[in-house]
């Protein structure tokens, strides 16, 4: 790898099964869970022996991948030196319709987090998983966490109910803000909307592709609504976006918002500009041409050599061995990738932690 | 813009003394609805009298996004003589094609494009009376002028009976569908469509719109009119991805596709991200045997309005390479707001042969490949 100690902002430890959260549950819950025989909360958004969903040298014979501290430590933080990772439990808690159990649901993942993975490895972070079947329980679960400083973010879905830029979530916002936590949106879907425009496609590759659709919407959203006129401060992480669409939608957006400023009048800096102090996109998966030139010529269109965050995406499989930057990046472009721009975004992530 | 940035910009075609140049996307209707009644069945003109045109949509009438200009339309392009922008035939030759020296001009009709409406006899009896129309009143009396067969695309047998009365008509084009559809459009329920204008040698233009009565986006309904703009982008990605990876491309390899008003910056990055994720995950489609990159490369152009407009300009020429300079159709949008000068659009300084593909050759090649002498540019000290 290189000299630099990288900091890892997207990995994903898998919880082992619904019944390692239920000591993380109330009683209610635990016995509603029992008595209703409810069954795992697996998500599409990645089928379990999907190519994608783990490179088969992170596949364990048997069980789910990442889902022990020893695979994680010996597969992810070990090889790529890693001074610090942060935690994304894609645990489908957001599917769920139901307000509270979705609640009860997040409040266990998280426990689960801190006590098996936080307590016992003091490399890892971890963004808050938050119900946001309902804005008030998920802002009383973000205050719960925020008072661990381990937690340095509060993970949202690529694609959920309303875009997420609407006024219902600005509460979840200002939590964040009060607690200098980023907002990390995460490639998936609750699948409360289908995953198109145009409704439910064929294929899981299409599903797949359309993640990064998903972020053009939400960055859209967000601008337009004006999440960062309201919320100065925040910080907005873009995960496993595969973020070379990023020039092309600023190009568009940009324009348009020039000639429809009418209808966002607060919007009163260009989206681009708006991106370049307040959102990041993590690094993998990087969707570049076949060429390393061709990627650098789109790092050039970028503007900005602070919005890429390191990112391993372990452990799904976007490249093989140790290999997670792409090739031919200007060695200061990747210290800033691998430690000045994470430590830049996540204001929490050097606190001092017990 | 700064005298600096003019001055690195070289004059443009398209006025009257330089190169003659097409139009992909112009955009016409009658002065009033009841103009297309005299093409209608008489059962159909009190059918919509009573029950009206109910789109897959709330609103009686007009979009759901209200738009930000009266008509969305520029301000001065409503006719002299009354009528919406886009409705006399007069006044689009003077102010549009005349004035900008269009020599091949392609009609897209989408105010309304039935072909998202919930009564699919009434989308196909509409079509059927708009496409009678737009030859009677525009390509006939306009031989610069071509047109697009609007056809019912939720019914598909019906979009083949429309395809089939039109093929070989020198009047129109290509067969014209709208972006936002009941499912993808890669889906097979539209296959006979594709089947179809294939046989006819006919492109599938689609248009960016309409309105399949899903909500806008992955996430659900936006607020503003700019989201359900620029959301055009991610539902032309989606619904390209769709085409793609369904395998219309491998089913009909003589089949070509215009995406139109969708701009085109965002092709390059998808074609990226789909050539990724097939190599990862090609065991799902055993019936694809090319890379995506290759199925876009060979089957898909574009139409330019609205234009990408990087900052430095520069910016637009990798763009412009990643795509193809064969692949890029010039097109004003006529008569709307957000309307491409041909004067101002294209920022980059140009070869003569790249000049000449974009404002005029590829739209010849696709849609009038032999029909019309191939014109020199007047202004040959063009760098």
């Amino acid at each position: 790898m290189t000299a630099f100690a990288p900091i890892d902002c997207d990995i994903h430890p898998s919880i082992p099964g619904l019944v390692a959260l239920l000591p993380h549950m109330e009683e209610h819950w635990r016995e509603i869970v029992q008595l209703r025989g409810i069954d795992e909360l697996n998500s599409i958004s990645y089928p379990a022996r999907s190519p994608l969903t783990a490179r088969p040298d992170w596949r364990p014979k048997t069980g789910k991948p990442a889902a022990t501290l020893e695979q994680i430590q010996r597969e992810c933080l070990d090889p790529f030196g890693s001074a610090l990772a942060i935690c994304h439990c894609l645990y489908g808690v957001q599917l769920l319709f139901s307000e509270d159990m979705a609640a009860a649901f997040a409040r266990a993942v998280n426990n689960w987090v801190a006590k098996e993975l936080l307590d016992r490895e003091p490399r890892l972070r971890a963004s808050i998983v938050v119900p946001t079947q309902n804005v008030e329980l998920a802002v009383d679960e973000i205050e719960r966490c925020a008072r661990d400083p381990r937690f340095v973010q509060v993970l949202l879905l690529a694609s959920g109910d309303q875009p997420l830029g609407k006024r219902v979530y600005w509460p979840i916002y200002a939590a964040a803000e009060r607690h200098r936590l980023a907002i990390g949106i995460h490639a998936g879907s609750n699948y409360h909307n289908p995953p198109t425009a145009s409704g439910w496609p064929t294929y899981y590759t299409e599903d797949y592709t359309a993640q990064a659709q998903a972020f053009q919407t939400q960055l859209t959203s967000l601008i337009c609504e004006g999440v960062f006129n309201r919320y100065p401060e925040l910080m907005v992480v873009l995960l496993e976006s595969g973020w070379t669409w990023l020039p092309a939608h600023l190009w568009r957006l940009t324009k348009y918002w020039r000639g429809l400023r009418m209808e966002i009048p607060w919007v009163d800096r260009a989206p681009s500009d708006i991106v370049r102090s307040n959102v990041r996109l993590s690094l993998q998966p990087t969707d570049g041409p076949p060429d390393s030139a061709g990627l650098q010529r789109v790092i050039e269109h970028l503007q900005s050599d602070e919005l890429l965050l390191f990112s391993t995406d372990y452990p799904h499989w976007q490249f093989e061995g140790t290999n997670a930057l792409p090739p031919g990046l200007p060695q200061s472009l990747v210290r800033k990738i691998m430690v000045d721009n994470p430590r830049a975004t996540y204001a929490r992530l050097l606190e001092p932690v017990q | 813009m700064t005298a600096q940035a003019e001055r690195t910009r070289p004059p443009q075609a398209g006025t009257a003394s330089q190169m003659a140049i097409a139009d992909c996307d112009i955009h016409h209707s009658p002065r009033q609805f009841t103009m297309l009644y005299p093409y209608l069945e008489p059962r159909w003109r009190e059918h919509l009298d009573l029950f009206w045109q109910r789109p897959r949509q709330g609103n009686y009438s007009g979009p759901q996004y209200p738009k930000s200009q009266p008509d969305a339309s520029r301000r001065d392009a409503w006719p002299p003589e009354g009528g919406r922008p886009g409705s006399s035939l007069d006044f689009m030759r003077t102010h549009h094609l005349d004035a900008n020296n269009i020599a091949l001009g392609i009609l897209a009709m989408i105010r309304p494009h039935p072909g998202g409406f919930q009564n699919l006899d009434l989308s196909a009896a509409l079509c059927r009376a708009i496409n009678d129309w737009q030859v009677a009143e525009w390509t006939q009396p306009e031989p610069r002028l071509k047109a697009s067969i609007v056809v019912p695309y939720e019914d598909a047998a019906a979009s083949v009976a429309e395809i089939e009365r039109w093929a070989g008509s020198p009047g129109m084009v290509q067969v014209l569908l709208l972006s936002r559809t009941v499912e993808p459009l890669g889906n097979r329920r539209y296959w006979p469509i594709y089947e179809a204008a294939a046989a006819a040698g006919l492109p599938i233009g689609i248009h960016a719109f309409g309105n399949g009565g899903q909500p806008t986006s992955s996430t659900g309904w936006s607020s503003f009119y700019i989201e359900d703009m620029v959301g055009h982008a991610q539902s032309c990605q989606s619904m390209v991805t769709s085409m793609v990876v369904e395998g219309v491309f491998a089913r009909f390899p003589s089949l070509r596709v215009v995406l139109i008003e969708a701009g085109f910056a965002w092709l390059p990055p998808l074609a990226w991200r789909l050539d990724r994720n097939w190599r990862r995950l090609r065991a799902e489609t055993p019936h694809l045997t090319r890379l995506p990159s290759d199925y876009i490369r060979d089957h898909i152009w574009l139409t330019t309005q609205p234009m990408e407009e990087p900052d430095p300009a520069e910016h637009l020429r990798d763009t412009i390479e990643w795509i193809g300079w064969d692949r890029l159709l010039f097109a004003t949008d006529y008569p709307h707001w957000d309307y491409d000068s041909p004067q101002t659009a294209m920022p980059l300084r140009l070869t003569p042969q790249q000049r000449d593909a974009f404002f005029i050759g590829n739209a010849r090649s696709l849609y009038a490949p032999g029909e019309i002498g191939r014109a020199e540019p007047q202004d040959t000290a063009q760098p």
